[in-house]
């Protein structure tokens, strides 16, 4: 996902002299070509987020878009007043790449599980709040965002869904899978598990929907509640915390506008801090977010 | 150097009305700070009177220099000045710290002709005005950033990211006032967390640095003139200030960081800063 960031951002530059991109110190072998064209919109501010994040919000509002990077928790927790007081309060043009959603640095431990992120920057006024599941949706997005004058999150995850889909609407869902017994909704990288959850059930002539949400802010609320009338339940996956997330989201929707699915079940990780290490893969399946565990879910709400 | 005749009289009279209108909101308001405002009321009338570029009827022209109170509980102040050259009607003053008003305790923008930047929270001014600074620089735009931070602030570690940042891409359009009044919400500054030798600190980390009398208005003007574009590094001007300055049983006394003048009080201070010369 990283790559076909820096891909469009460099596409992106090439028409637009305003763009810039702050990096804290982080994006060895993936900036060079971008500093390399653009020297003069690209700075290492070194291992400084808090500054980054007002550096780049003093750049916004003399009109430039500035793009904050850094991994997993640095961009977003480390500087999040920086991000709610200088950025969101102003409404500045900014936004903040996380390399490492959820579980992507899995070796490197707690510190490095970005698995809070979606949950707090949701809860600030002003945002965009957006989680690629494929390398489409991450082309797509930095050019959107690019153009979304607020402040905009932009989670990018280490796995993403191989599967693309064939056109991307910004904050439209997209429907990988149709069926009528459940549906899947998952959003980042995750959404493979989804996928591969689906066809298993398929074998049990068991069909479900399965509906990608690249972004949970705005949210497509159309594609839920038609998930809630037309299919038998819903699911929600996400490599977050369950409390605030797109689980959350999703719920929260639903009550308000009175579309109760018929059962409803939020995957993710419940309240806990992720405390072993290991691969995403790994991760995955020790905090029950993999396709077996998804499987197991839908069959035991169906029954 | 640029010598100018400064029109002492004037400044005073303009200090003196400042004072005495940020005396009655905090009073009205029964708020804070007020020697916290106080200890920078010169420092804000020589940059308003002499410095800044800005139209009051364009609060957001392109060319005005940018001003950022870092120090956000001293908004009191700004607001104060702001409303003197006629950004807004004096009489919005009243409203300050009230139910349902915008001028917050702590600086806030929206709604209010000529805030640069909400703050309050301490150590995020200085960023924001390397991120100015830096695009003006890459615009080819010729105003300067002026920050002015509190001595207190200067413990905050993302104040030092900053100092650090400005160095390294010699920002020498941005300007850093530091209110050095020497007392912070508890104890004075040296019995928190030493700053001293804090002028050495900012040399050693790039900067050009100039101490000041904070209230001597031909000091800080001198100061502000000084012609730092001729030199890499970003200007700090250490303006050694009295906190509460102006009245006599507030100055340099640590109750007056938080406490309102109330009754006797209010009318002692304001007789002492109507009788002031």
């Amino acid at each position: 996902m990283r790559d076909s960031f820096v891909e469009s951002l460099i596409d992106i530059a090439k028409k637009d002299f305003n763009i810039v991109l702050l990096t804290a110190d982080l994006g060895f072998g993936v900036f060079e070509k971008f500093e390399e064209k653009y020297k003069d919109q690209y700075f290492n501010v070194g291992v400084a987020e808090q500054n980054m994040t007002g550096v780049a919000v003093g750049m916004a509002l003399e009109g430039k878009k500035v793009f904050t990077y850094s991994i997993a928790n640095f961009p977003t927790l480390r500087c999040l007043e920086q991000i709610r007081n200088d950025a969101c309060y102003h409404n500045a043009n900014i936004t903040i790449i996380s390399s490492g959603g959820g579980f992507s640095y899995g070796p490197l431990g707690m510190s490095h599980h970005a698995t809070e992120d979606l949950s707090i920057l949701r809860s600030l006024p002003n945002t965009t709040i957006t989680t690629p599941c494929t390398e489409l949706d991450v082309k797509m997005l930095t050019k959107e965002l690019s153009k979304i004058s607020n402040v905009c999150y932009l989670r990018l995850d280490k796995s993403y869904c191989k599967e693309t889909q064939s056109n991307f609407t910004f904050g439209k869902a997209y429907r990988f899978r149709d069926g009528k017994d459940f549906t899947l909704a998952a959003c980042g990288g995750v959404l493979e598990e989804a996928i591969l959850a689906a066809d298993l059930l398929k074998k049990d002539s068991i069909n479900v929907r399965v509906s990608g949400f690249h972004s949970i802010k705005p949210l497509d609320k159309k594609e839920i509640f038609d998930s809630s009338e037309n299919t038998g339940g819903l699911i929600t996956i996400e490599e977050n915390n369950i409390l605030g997330g797109f689980g959350s989201a999703v719920s929260e929707v639903c009550m308000i506008e009175g579309k109760i699915p018929r059962k409803f079940q939020m995957m993710g990780l419940n309240d806990e801090f992720s405390s072993i290490v290991g691969s995403q893969k790994y991760l995955r399946k020790h905090y029950k977010l993999d396709a077996a565990s998804i499987v197991k879910k839908v069959k035991s709400l169906l029954n | 150097m640029n010598k100018k005749q400064l029109d002492i009289k004037r400044l005073i009279n303009i200090s003196k009305s400042i004072r005495l209108n940020v005396l009655d909101m905090v009073n009205k308001g029964n708020s804070s700070h007020i020697a916290s405002v106080f200890s920078m009321i010169e420092i804000l009338v020589i940059l308003y009177e002499y410095v800044l570029k800005f139209k009051p009827s364009d609060p957001n022209w392109n060319e005005r220099d940018r001003l950022i109170l870092s120090k956000g509980h001293a908004g009191a102040g700004i607001y104060a000045i702001l409303a003197e050259y006629h950004f807004f009607d004096k009489k919005m003053l009243n409203s300050h710290y009230q139910d349902g008003s915008l001028l917050s305790g702590h600086v806030s923008h929206i709604g209010i002709p000529g805030v640069e930047i909400s703050t309050g929270s301490l150590g995020h001014g200085l960023s924001i005005g390397c991120g100015m600074a830096l695009a003006a620089k890459t615009n080819n735009q010729s105003h300067r950033v002026y920050v002015i931070l509190s001595d207190g602030e200067c413990n905050e570690g993302s104040v030092w990211e900053s100092i650090m940042f400005a160095n390294h891409h010699g920002l020498n359009n941005l300007t850093v006032i530091i209110d050095r009044n020497k007392l912070q919400s508890i104890k004075n500054t040296e019995d928190t967390l030493k700053l001293e030798p804090f002028d050495k600190k900012w040399k050693s980390f790039g900067w050009n640095v100039i101490n000041i009398n904070g209230h001597d208005y031909q000091e800080i003007f001198d100061s502000l003139n000084n012609k730092n574009e001729l030199n890499s590094s970003p200007l700090c001007i250490i303006a050694n200030t009295i906190k509460g300055k102006g009245v006599s049983f507030m100055e340099n006394n640590i109750l007056w960081h938080y406490r309102s003048p109330q009754n006797k009080e209010y009318d002692e201070a304001k007789k002492e800063l109507l009788n002031e010369r």
